[in-house]
This record gives C-alpha cells, structure tokens and sequence, in this order.
C-alpha cells in the first residue's frame, strides 16, 4: 500500500526534516505516527499527499512512485486517498449535507450518486439528525465527523488522519478514534498522525515514531512510548 | 458535463456578486477601455468610407483658366489635355455653365446671385481613368500660361487618410494602455476571489480536484466581467452614435450627415470586436492572477 525507500526531506539545502525512512504498511492496516512537535510527522503527510516531493529516496503508494509523478496526475493520486485535519477545514457557508457533497461534486460525481450516497455516509458517522446544519451549529466532535464523512465519501483506500483529536475533549477523541476504527475494520488502511498518548495507548495498534526526522520505533500492537 | 458547466457559472456568479465593488471597478475599466475604442472605431471608418465615396465621386481635375483665353486657345487646349494618358475624358465648363450649376445647387436662394457680375472662370473638367495619375497628368499641363490654378481633390483624400491614420494609431495606443489598466483591475478582482476562497481550494487540492476543474470558475469570472464592460460599452457606443447620426444628418449638416455610416452597418462590426476584445482581456486577466496565485 505504502513503501517508503530510503526516503530523505531536506528544506533549505542540509536541514533534514526526514532522514533514511524505510517503511511498509500494508492494505487494511491501522498505523499511528507518533512524535513531538518538529519530529517529521507533517513532512511525512506533505510527502504521502505530494504536497512535497522526497529530496532522496522513493514513495510508492498503490504501486505508484509517487516520486515520478507529473503535477497532472497528483489530482488522481489524491483521490486515492482521504484527508481528515485537526482543524476540520470545513466550508462555514456551506450546511453539513452541502460539504460532503461537495466532494463528490469536485470529483465529478452524477447529482443522483451524490444524493444517493451522502445520506449513507451521514448515518455512518452519526450526523443524520445534522444535515442540514451548518458548521458553526455542532461540536466539534461532530465537525469531526463531517471532516471524517467528507474524507472517506469517495471511498479512499487509504485514509490519512492529522491530528485528528487535536482540537477535542477527550471523550469526543475516544469517539472519533473509535469512529477512525470502524473505518479501518471496513477494508480502508488508515494512518493517523498523533501527540494524544492515551489514545494511542488504549487502541493497541502499530506504531510508528519519528524523532527528529528519523525512525525510531515501529512496532506491531505498540504503545507512544517504549513499554518495556 | 453540462452539469460542471452550470456548476462553474454558478460558483462563477455567486464570486463575482460577493466582490461586487471590484466586479463593477473591472467591468468599468473594461467600458471605458472599448468606449474609446468604439469612438475612434467609428471616426476611422467614416473617414475611410468617406474616403472611398471622395475617391470615386472627385476622380476629376478641374483646370480654371484665365478669363483672356479665346475660343480657339480653349480647343486647342482641349485637345492637348486629352492627349494625355490616363485622362478619359475632358469637359469644358464655361463661366455661364459654372454660374447655372451653382444656381441650381443653391435652389431657393439662387435669387442673392442675381444681378451680381459673375466671378466664376471657364475651366476644364478632365476625367480621369485612374485618380492615383492624377498628380502625373497635373505635372504635364501645370506650366500652360492660359492656367490660372487647378483643383483636384487628391490632396484633400489624401490629407484625410492621413488623418484617419493619426487617430487610429493613437486609438490604438490609447486602447492598448486603458486594456492594460482593465487587464490589471481584472487581475486583482480575481486575485481578491481566489483569496476569499482560499479555503475552499485548499480542501478541493486535499480532495483531488484537477487544476482546470479549480481554475474554471475563476475563467469564467473573469469571461463575465469582460463581457459584461463589453455589452456596456457597446450600448454607449450605439447611443452616442445614433445620437450624433441624427443631429448631423439633418439638413443643416446634409454635406456631411450624407456622408456618415448607418449604426447598422458598423454595429455588428463593433459588436464582435467588442465581445471578443472584453471576453480576451477577462480571461487573460484571471489567467495572469491564476498563475501568480493558485499553486496547485
């Protein structure tokens, strides 16, 4: 699914933000990237979404080097993949319903498609008492949610979550991890990048840690820190 | 298809209400950029036109002679002239003749030429086949003694052609410094556009819109606004010039309103240049702040 080779990110000539990451994550699997601020995990999303291209090294997502890729073609890798960010970045002017469609919209889905499936999508992540409110109106577990629903109406195969409790209680983050989890168990490989400790330690999944822009730690059924 | 077509208009639309002061500042420049296009427009093609009817209508050299010239002079000059080449045919006007015509042109008031001595001359009407010799066949009978002065309307086209050609010239240097204005305010509505919708693009990039699919709206913005100014410009044009064709095309001005171009016939003209020159500079003013600002 994913196969980081060698992968080095350096800005401004010799700073690396990523060095020598090697790395495989298979289809269907749940990965937590863990690690402070500054140790690489944003460099790490910007390289899987060729937002940023690696300085050495090769990124193969869906048997695809990304590293190869023309500028024309990083729409259709992108649509591989869903995105779901610690601020939400959901369209304020636009009601629940209206900002899950619109990704469907964007990728030039029928009107009867759309309508078909954003209500399935609703109901899945909880919000269909909610279409018809706008951002502004929920919680922000529930913005979330939207976040979450918009990231995976077009059936990525991999979803790519950053900092996805970032800005929630931890009862909402319990639910949106949970949700993240439901996900996963339905086929979709998920990567979530996190500082929030006691969630990674309550799911029991593997994780991967960066520090300093190296990898320090990958382990199957992990903990955020080494538990020894 | 049609579905993405109506869903660019719309979004198309709806930024180019939300950002309405800048929206009227462009269709504006736009107007005023095509306004003066279509004035000099319109200046140069009656000038041209009037040109065309001058040339066909004054493709003759009239020779006044003096008044001491015999019958015999006058014959003998008769024939010489029409020795010449390129002259087709030559006429003799005496100053009676001259006197009558200039009655009959004056209709009604024919009555303040009576009982005045005539101060018209005999002269020679020659027909040219070609007005371009015009200046050559002048050259060989200019010398002759017996001729007082010679008029021919050749310099006065050709004085009018260059006129035409100063205005159009200048127009065009007119037009090409307010398109750039217009081209510039176009830029920055759109630049003002893409920044209200930052967000908007930056969740598209995130979901995999293509780069035409992001850009198209913003196009067709910048398509409306030219548009727009051109349809402007062209209804001022129309009335200015319909306004002016009545006021010169009564009797007071007969000499020049017969000579002036119906609106019908330059409109469509002027139409299609304007639609095309608004519709350009729309586009390449949201394709200039597209590239400058939407990295995809």
């Amino acid at each position: 699914m994913i196969k980081f080779d060698n992968v080095s990110k350096a800005y401004k000539g010799d700073k690396y933000a990523l060095k020598d990451i090697n790395l495989d994550i298979k289809k269907g699997e749940f990965v937590f990237l863990v690690g402070s601020s500054g140790a690489g995990k944003s460099t790490f999303i910007k390289l899987l979404l060729k937002e940023e291209s690696p300085t050495i090294g090769s990124i193969v997502i869906n048997d695809i080097d990304t590293s190869q890729l023309s500028r024309r073609k990083i729409p259709k890798l992108r649509r591989s993949m869903g995105v779901v960010f610690q601020d939400f970045r959901l369209l304020p002017n636009k009601t629940v319903y209206e900002n899950i469609a619109f990704a469907m919209e964007i990728t030039g889905n029928k009107a009867k498609d759309i309508r078909r499936k954003v209500p399935t999508i609703l109901s899945m992540v909880g919000l269909s008492d909610k279409a018809k409110s706008y951002p502004s109106e929920l919680s922000g577990g529930e913005q979330q949610r939207v976040g979450i629903a918009r990231a995976i109406i077009n059936n990525p195969a991999l979803l790519i979550a950053d900092e996805p409790t970032g800005n929630l209680d931890p009862k909402n983050a319990t639910e949106i991890m949970k949700l993240l989890k439901d996900i996963n168990n339905r086929g979709t490989t998920v990567l979530v990048a996190t500082h929030a400790k006691d969630q990674v330690d309550k799911m029991m999944q593997r994780v991967i840690a960066l520090d300093h822009g190296r990898l320090v730690r990958d382990v199957e059924r992990g903990l955020y820190n080494d538990a020894k | 298809m049609l579905n993405s077509i109506a869903y660019n208009i719309s979004e198309g639309t709806k930024s180019l209400w939300r950002n309405r002061g800048m929206s009227i500042a462009s269709i504006a420049s736009v107007s005023a950029s095509l306004f003066v296009l279509g004035i000099v427009l319109a200046i140069v093609l009656n000038i041209n036109n009037f040109a065309i009817i001058a040339q066909k209508q004054f493709d003759n050299i009239q020779v006044f002679l003096v008044d001491e010239m015999q019958a015999d002079d006058i014959a003998r000059f008769k024939r010489k002239i029409e020795n010449i080449s390129g002259v087709s045919k030559v006429d003799f006007e005496s100053k009676d003749m001259a006197m009558q015509k200039l009655k009959e042109r004056w209709e009604d008031d024919a009555y303040l030429l009576d009982g005045l001595e005539n101060p018209l001359q005999n002269s020679m009407i020659i027909e040219l086949t070609d007005i371009r010799l015009a200046d050559e066949v002048v050259g060989q009978i200019q010398d002759d003694a017996y001729i007082d002065s010679i008029s021919y309307y050749k310099d006065v086209i050709d004085k009018m052609l260059t006129i035409s050609r100063i205005i159009s010239t200048a127009g065009l240097a007119i037009i090409l410094l307010l398109s750039i204005v217009s081209l510039f305010i176009i830029a920055n509505t759109i630049k003002i556009a893409l920044y209200a919708r930052k967000r908007e693009i930056n969740i598209m990039k995130y979901i995999g819109a293509t780069n035409w699919f992001i850009r198209w709206p913003f196009i067709i913005e910048g398509m409306m606004l030219g548009f727009l100014g051109s349809a402007i410009a062209l209804g001022a044009v129309y009335a200015l010039y319909t306004f002016i064709f009545s006021k010169l095309g009564t009797e007071t001005y007969s000499l020049i309103g017969g000579y002036l171009l119906p609106i019908s016939t330059i409109f469509d003209n002027i139409a299609v240049i304007f639609a095309s020159m608004g519709i350009g500079i729309g586009v390449l003013g949201s394709l200039v702040s597209l590239r400058r600002y939407l990295k995809v």
